[in-house]
């Protein structure tokens, strides 16, 4: 343990924990208003799990089709997330995102360009129009790049100002936190270790922004990388805050499926956007069959048409593997449990029989190369086989969408993946890069106003005993548990109980597997020393994975309907009564717990932004009848 | 498919180490990192490593494997003989944290050395015009996943330690070139200080860099080698300069 006198402690305004673009935005905008910031991650300054997000950022900025404007896009977002969306969130998205893409070019990020030299605007599935500024299919990490890029940009500013870089913004990279610290009910600041030599870190501050991503690694085929082990998700909760609607997961349509080893990388949808179709082994090319009722109209039921709209959009519908991703990923699950998938068990996905093989590195570089190294499938002449990974967690800590102030914390907030309520039910491709730099910029800001307005709020040496202790307790085991087999056990519950289609009685089996697992995990020994040991490491990730497994599927086991990415095969269909509830996870220290609560109803002014019929789908009658919220 | 792989794991820190010998099961198309964890998971529960993606995107398990700088996630276990043993150790060029784990400190300082991006004055958010073949020359150098293999391969510090206060390195030649070539940038002299303040003249061109590059960034050929060049005009021909920033500039705005 560490004893007071040496642990290593640190005051700033705000921490923020997660150093994607989500927690470098707010750094960036709590920076600028005056605050000081430690951004603090799990690994390298850099390599967030941002740079695998491929296909573009999704803002209206009608560069290429100038009828896009932000109503269209607030309208796309909420149909893919089957309504489900805190619609004020979705709004500001909608609103904003421009701006957010407008600004990361001056800090120099290179778009691609239209022939009028403006940034291009790529298709994607669920966006009505051309919308995602892009860089090739590597856009997460020209993101990520330019982000890195602007804090280094201000600290070489405080270098020149004040002779040091680090004065008022610091990257503490490669630490773990562990536990956000309260005092008198609000947040006091953050406790963790650094990983390269396992000695604990305090950071004092009134302040936290957690912007730690996604839970993907708590399922057994998934997209995302080691860190996104639902960290922030689990430290709101036992800091008192709240996650909304954890039952919704999204399951990329398109993830790699041979060889094993690269079982679930994501193979982006920039390839359907860019003319790719899906065929099952019979040659058919199946998503014709599986258009929902709702999107009857906007998805062409037959080749010829879908075909024509890559030449001529205004007059043909989109070809229906641009469906939202919910739609695609339940088709593909079908067609290869019906026998008609390909020997690896996924189906086909083709861009060669639709562009030249120059075209296709000059786009899709990454995928090209991709498939080439590590499945020795060259694109330009062959089908890639896909099938559905564990991708986006649209549950997540429930916020205030203006302030991304994290609900019943005070000094609290939350961003990007790891909140939740924008994205509804289920994501449209393209919206996590901009709700990033969106709810990033605005938790910043909202922190920089709460801090304005509350002192420092000194962390207890109580507290800090606790916390250190927690940290040691592994070694102080020895013969206990492996870290390393409860967390391949909880993937394969999660996989086969809590993944794509579910079932009252699998999610029953899969909670008290769970359950079971949390108890075996308080007897876990780790081997070696606190130096850079990963089984250490995976002790406190799991834990983290654990709270994030039984609250989704609690939450999955009360809501009987199936909506976007929640399947009940015992209860099919999508019902309008279930759309008027969000669930709320809160922990009681010992286990999770959900309840219902009421979604914000529509306002006037966006309800009457849709067609009454397009809404009747999706609310009551008597939803329609009041015509949204005053 | 499976097979049996012998393995030589470097372990330990800065001050003591070696390599131990590991046999663990591989499977067809497993890569390096795969069976790294394996042995994590089933032997050596505290073997530090690093990585994140494992999709050849976060440039962060970056090794020498059989003496070559590469990414773990990116190598197919199948491209060695089977009757081969596979020796894994940290990159060279950099201090030792513990087993395959290094300190690359060194690049975020250097990173902070380069003068970011000056825009030109006035110009307002959703203002630039840019066509895209002007922007493709640095997107290539934006490809770069910061994998440091180009800076751990290069001999100029891979050899000779004395040389890392002087010396940037590929990866900071080449983000000096991206800005360099960037149609907004206003920096004045950025190919002359890359010459006298970032070691860009010790350089010898053996593309040492380029061939181990995971995007294929044509470092030496395409960033390295024109600065070289430009650095000889330009020292002769300031009017050449500032004729290239105010074409680029009347397109932009």
């Amino acid at each position: 343990m560490s004893s007071s006198q040496t642990l290593e402690k640190h005051k700033y305004d705000v921490v923020i924990i997660g150093a994607g673009g989500a927690g470098l935005r707010a750094a960036v905008e709590a920076r600028e208003a005056g605050l000081s910031v430690a951004i603090v991650c799990k690994s390298l300054f850099g390599k967030a799990h941002t740079v695998m997000a491929e296909g573009g950022a999704a803002a209206s900025m009608g560069n290429v089709n100038d009828n896009d404007n932000w109503m269209v896009h607030f309208r796309d977002t909420m149909r893919g997330g089957k309504f489900l969306n805190h619609y004020r969130m979705a709004e500001l998205h909608a609103k904003e995102a421009p701006d957010r893409i407008w600004e990361l070019e001056m800090w120099g990020a290179l778009f691609d360009r239209t022939q009028e030299g403006k940034i291009s605007q790529r298709n994607f599935g669920g966006h009505e129009y051309p919308r995602l500024a892009h860089v090739g299919d590597r856009t997460g990490l020209e993101l990520i790049r330019t982000m890195q890029q602007r804090i280094v940009a201000l600290q070489q500013q405080d270098a020149k100002e004040f002779g040091d870089a680090e004065k008022n913004m610091k990257v503490f990279a490669e630490v773990t936190i562990t536990e956000i610290l309260k005092e008198n009910g609000k947040v006091s600041g953050a406790y963790g270790y650094r990983r390269e030599t396992g000695s604990e870190v305090l950071f004092e501050a009134p302040a936290v922004v957690i912007a730690t991503g996604g839970v993907g690694k708590t399922f057994k085929i998934t997209s995302n990388s080691w860190e996104g082990t639902g960290d922030g998700h689990a430290l709101a909760l036992k800091a008192g805050a709240n996650l909304v609607d954890m039952e919704f997961l999204q399951f990329h349509p398109t993830g790699m499926v041979w060889p094993l080893s690269v079982k679930g990388i994501l193979v982006t949808e920039s390839v359907r956007g860019e003319g790719g179709i899906l065929t099952n082994s019979l040659g058919e090319r199946f998503m014709f069959k599986y258009i929902p009722d709702v999107f009857k109209d906007k998805y062409a039921d037959n080749e010829a048409e879908a075909d024509r709209w890559y030449l001529d959009q205004d007059n043909n519908r989109r070809p229906p593997e641009l469906l939202p991703r919910d739609e695609v990923a339940r088709a593909i699950n079908s067609e290869v449990k019906a026998g008609r998938g390909t020997e690896h068990g996924g189906v086909f996905l083709d861009v060669s029989k639709r562009l030249s093989a120059e075209v296709i590195k000059k786009r899709l570089p990454s995928m090209w190369h991709q498939f080439y190294e590590l499945a020795g499938v060259d694109i330009t002449k062959e089908p890639m086989e896909v099938g559905p990974t564990c991708h986006y967690v649209m549950g997540g800590v429930e916020v205030e969408p203006d302030s991304a102030a994290a609900v019943g914390v005070d000094g609290l907030f939350a961003a990007g993946e790891v909140a939740g309520g924008m994205h509804g039910s289920n994501r449209l491709g393209g919206n996590s890069l901009t709700d990033l730099l969106v709810f990033g910029r605005r938790a910043g800001k909202g922190a920089a106003e709460y801090v304005k307005g509350h002192g420092a709020n000194p962390v207890s040496e109580s507290a800090i005993e606790k916390a250190s202790a927690k940290i040691e307790a592994p070694f102080t085991r020895t013969g206990g548990e492996n870290a390393y087999t409860l967390h391949q056990e909880l993937q394969e519950i999660t996989h086969n109980l809590v993944g794509i289609i579910r079932t009252g009685a699998e999610l029953t089996e899969a909670i008290a597997k769970i359950a079971d697992i949390r108890k075996r995990s308080a007897n876990i020994s780790v081997t070696g020393d606190r130096k850079f040991n990963p089984g250490f490491h995976l002790a406190f990730d799991l834990d983290n994975m654990l709270l994030v497994a039984e609250s989704t599927a609690k939450s999955a086991l009360l809501r009987e309907e199936s909506r976007g990415g929640h399947t009940r095969d015992d209860f099919p269909g999508m019902n309008s009564t279930w759309r008027q509830v969000n669930h709320i996870a809160s922990f009681d220290g010992d286990k999770v717990n959900i309840k219902a609560q009421a979604l914000p109803a529509l306002p006037k002014e966006l309800f009457d932004l849709f067609d009454v019929h397009e809404l009747e789908k999706y609310m009551t009658s008597e939803e329609i009848a009041k015509g949204g919220s005053k | 498919m499976a097979r049996t792989l012998k393995l030589r794991i470097w372990r330990g820190d800065d001050k003591t180490g070696g390599l131990q010998d590991v046999t663990v099961e591989a499977n067809h198309g497993e890569v390096v990192l795969d069976i790294i964890h394996r042995v994590q998971a089933t032997q050596m529960g505290d073997l530090a490593v690093r990585w994140n993606c494992k999709a050849g995107k976060c440039g962060s398990c970056s090794m020498e494997i059989n003496g070559k700088p590469r990414l773990a996630c990116m190598t197919q276990v199948a491209a060695y003989p089977e009757d081969e043993t596979i020796t894994i150790t940290p990159l060279r060029a950099f201090p030792v944290i513990k087993d395959l784990v290094t300190d690359v400190s060194f690049n975020f300082k250097k990173a902070m050395e380069i003068p970011s991006l000056q825009m030109p004055e006035g110009l307002k958010p959703g203002e630039p015009r840019m066509q895209q073949v002007d922007v493709e020359r640095s997107q290539e150098f934006r490809k770069c996943i910061e994998c440091f293999l180009c800076q751990n391969t290069c001999h100029v510090i891979r050899d000779h330690e004395e040389n890392k206060k002087s010396f940037a390195g590929p990866r900071f030649f080449i983000r000096i070139a991206e800005l360099d070539m960037h149609p907004l940038d206003m920096l004045r002299n950025r190919k002359k200080t890359a010459q006298e303040e970032h070691g860009l003249g010790l350089c010898n061109i053996t593309k040492c860099c380029t061939e181990v590059c995971p995007e294929h960034i044509k470092i030496t050929d395409n960033a390295i080698i024109p600065m070289k060049e430009r650095v000889a005009d330009e020292k002769y021909d300031p009017i050449r300069w500032l004729g290239s920033k105010i074409r680029r500039r009347e397109e932009v705005l």
